[in-house]
């Protein structure tokens, strides 16, 4: 916000409040009130005024307080702010970035715990992130930014009390790349997000059994890295994914295609998906603990599929 | 003096209501308002145990015992009262997620509700909706809603329902004054306009929208006279007689015109939810000053002194009851056990229709 003017951001309690998840704490006094702008809880509407501030030269991020909450503005994320570039043969740009924490929390309830990559990943014309530490969260932050297209950054309710240290200077990440979190050669899985966690923590249990997992954090959702993903492959021949999205039509969907269309003579074992159930999250402890993906599961997969 | 019991009679009394009503695009009804010495006490009680349930939800969080998002409802316990008072079963409610004490009114029981917060098989919902969840379909409560601004165009379906089905009842859509600015509302007016439906919009007015005070998000805070094209009413939300009177006016008008907005001019005492103290966008002084001279329990304690109906100490071991009440139930509701894991697949489709659901249960 301090090198381009042209930045502003739209969403509820962003500003005085100083975002319900301190994301934009401090914004409202440095750059005021007409650049940080407290909406209404209006997200059908406040989104739309976004994808027209960017088809006039600016470049707002627009924040739904929970990404769950964006499904309200989902005509305006996809008719307008996907396929508008198309649409006028190329004379409007929508350099936005839709941002916000989603995924499966601590008892939220259903309606607040969703994964909408699932939905928007079949939204042409839009660019979907992942990030999951404070370093690539900083770094894919500004690349969405800077995007001329309309980038979605998905955040998770669980992971902004991370803490680490990260470089202060200017850096910016590749939106279209992987990161490799743990080279190995048995197996790669394929994770993003929260999930991430819960698979180093299987790793750990692994290693201690004998594998040597390769650990992808795959972070750009749409498109996929098949580049890093297929080096990968054609190394360990083996393929895990680890999802926080429901099985049907999640990203773990996607990506389990996407791999058999590209890397099929490659694989000795057939692709397993872990992904959450296909059910609302449900308030009790123990449901919820059931409808995502535990580490023990991720386990128990590696050592089948080594078989 | 001589022994008395505290008054359970019907006589009728005429109270004031504490403001006139204001009115748009309708005749107001009047502020003087109908009530009996038993219908009073009910109002006191039944006050007084939505509140101290709210007080207890709130040590229950800060325990541990509910967790996620949760919503309390201290200091609007008017509306809920009000409107029960004017209504009947048939009629049909939803709300939003502030919705405890709403569930209370239309009959729901305190256990159901503590074993709902606490996550139990016992609860309202199975252990599966929370706080933002609590329904009563035998009472014709549809919740419930904790997306803001959604369930008012559900409520004008319901409306549409009731029509259809030529019940002559009506529908009370309520929602706050954050979400008195979403666009499906209007979307949702219109068409209940349009189609003459019985729906009554009821914009639960407690000046923040979580953080944000409404002269911050409304061009318009005159919640009563934004339905345009619609009457509205302007009530004293802190009153429970000005409450009930106000509905009765608005299900007979919705029932024979169409829709008609209410504005409950209320307060809320706790922040938005728990994860929010309440006291960063609004003063103590402010908070307080109303509980000093609006608290709605308060108000009705007033009256029935004025009225002699109790003395304070019967008033005071009706306090004590309730609280009783309160710990029992929270007790209950402690010992009911967790949902059984099987029930993470039930309900996701009514009974009869298959969905291969792979099983990757814990191995614990």
């Amino acid at each position: 916000m301090k090198l381009d003017p042209t930045v502003c951001v739209f969403g509820e309690d962003v500003g005085h409040y100083g975002g319900s998840y301190k994301v934009t704490k401090g914004l409202a006094d440095m750059f005021g009130d007409l650049r940080v702008l407290d909406t209404p809880i209006a997200e059908n509407s406040f989104t739309g005024m976004g994808v027209g501030a960017g088809m006039k030269g600016l470049r707002p991020v627009v924040e739904g307080m929970n990404m769950g909450f964006l499904l309200l503005a989902y005509n305006q994320i996809s008719n307008n702010c996907g396929m508008l570039h198309y649409t006028s043969g190329g004379q409007f740009k929508i350099p936005v970035v839709i941002r916000g924490p989603g995924g499966v929390g601590r008892q939220l309830g259903a309606e607040h715990s969703q994964r909408l990559e699932s939905y928007f990943q079949s939204i042409p014309g839009l660019q979907m992130v992942a990030c999951s530490t404070p370093y690539n969260a900083k770094g894919l932050m500004k690349a969405a930014i800077r995007s001329e297209n309309p980038v979605v950054l998905f955040e998770h309710v669980l992971l902004y009390n991370l803490k680490e240290k990260i470089p202060d200077e200017e850096y910016v990440l590749c939106l279209e790349e992987a990161e490799m979190v743990r080279p190995g050669e048995h197996v790669t899985i394929l994770t993003y997000s929260r999930m991430r966690y819960h698979v180093m923590q299987a790793a750990k249990t692994l290693v201690d059994k004998g594998y040597d997992p390769e650990v992808i954090d795959i972070r750009s959702l749409k498109p996929f890295d098949l580049h890093t993903i297929g080096n990968s492959i054609k190394k360990t021949h083996r393929v895990l994914i680890v999802e926080e999205c429901m099985r049907t039509g999640g990203i773990g969907a996607s990506l389990r295609s996407a791999i058999i269309d590209n890397f099929w003579d490659y694989l000795d074992a057939p692709i397993m998906c872990l992904s959450s159930q296909d059910v609302p999250t449900p308030y009790a402890s123990t449901l919820e603990d059931a409808t995502v993906v535990q580490p023990a599961q991720i386990v128990a997969a590696v050592e089948q599929i080594c078989q | 003096m001589a022994a008395r019991s505290i008054s359970d009679s019907t006589a009728a009394l005429t109270i004031e209501t504490s403001v006139p009503f204001t009115s748009h695009l309708v005749d107001p009804p009047s502020r003087d308002v109908t009530t009996t010495p038993a219908e009073l006490m009910t109002f006191f009680r039944d006050m007084s145990l939505m509140r101290r349930m709210e007080i207890a939800a709130d040590s229950l969080y800060k325990a541990k015992l509910i967790r996620g998002f949760c919503h309390l409802y201290d200091g609007q316990e008017a509306v809920a009262v009000g409107m029960e008072a004017a209504i009947t079963r048939n009629d049909s409610i939803i709300t939003a997620y502030r919705d405890h004490c709403t569930y209370l009114a239309r009959g729901g029981d305190l256990i159901s509700a503590f074993s709902e917060l606490m996550g139990r098989e016992a609860g309202c919902s199975r252990g599966k909706g929370g706080s933002m969840h609590f329904y009563k379909k035998d009472a014709n409560f549809y919740g419930g809603h904790g997306i803001v601004g959604a369930q008012v165009p559900l409520g004008c379906g319901l409306a549409f329902a009731q029509k259809y089905k030529k019940e002559d009842t009506a529908t009370f859509a309520l929602y706050g004054d954050g979400a008195a600015n979403q666009g499906q509302l209007f979307e949702a007016l219109n068409i209940s306009a349009l189609w003459k439906l019985p729906a009554i919009l009821v914009c639960e007015n407690n000046h923040y929208g979580m953080g944000t005070a409404e002269w911050r998000a409304a061009k318009s805070p005159a919640y009563y006279k934004r339905g345009d094209y619609v009457p509205g009413l302007k009530v004293d939300g802190m009153d429970v007689l000005a409450v009930k009177q106000a509905c009765k006016f608005a299900k007979d008008h919705a029932v024979a015109n169409g829709p008609i907005v209410l504005e409950m001019d209320t307060y809320r005492y706790h922040g938005h939810s728990m994860s929010d103290p309440g006291s960063t966008y609004r003063t103590r002084d402010e908070i307080s000053g109303v509980r000093q001279e609006r608290d709605p329990i308060e108000r009705v304690r007033k009256l029935i002194l004025a009225h002699d109906l109790a003395t304070p100490a019967e008033l005071k071991d009706i306090e004590k009851e309730i609280r009783k009440r309160v710990d029992d139930a929270i007790a209950k509701a402690k010992e009911s056990s967790m949902p059984d894991t099987s029930e993470l697949f039930t309900n996701v489709y009514k009974k009869g229709f298959g969905v291969e659901v792979s099983c990757q249960i814990c191995s614990n």
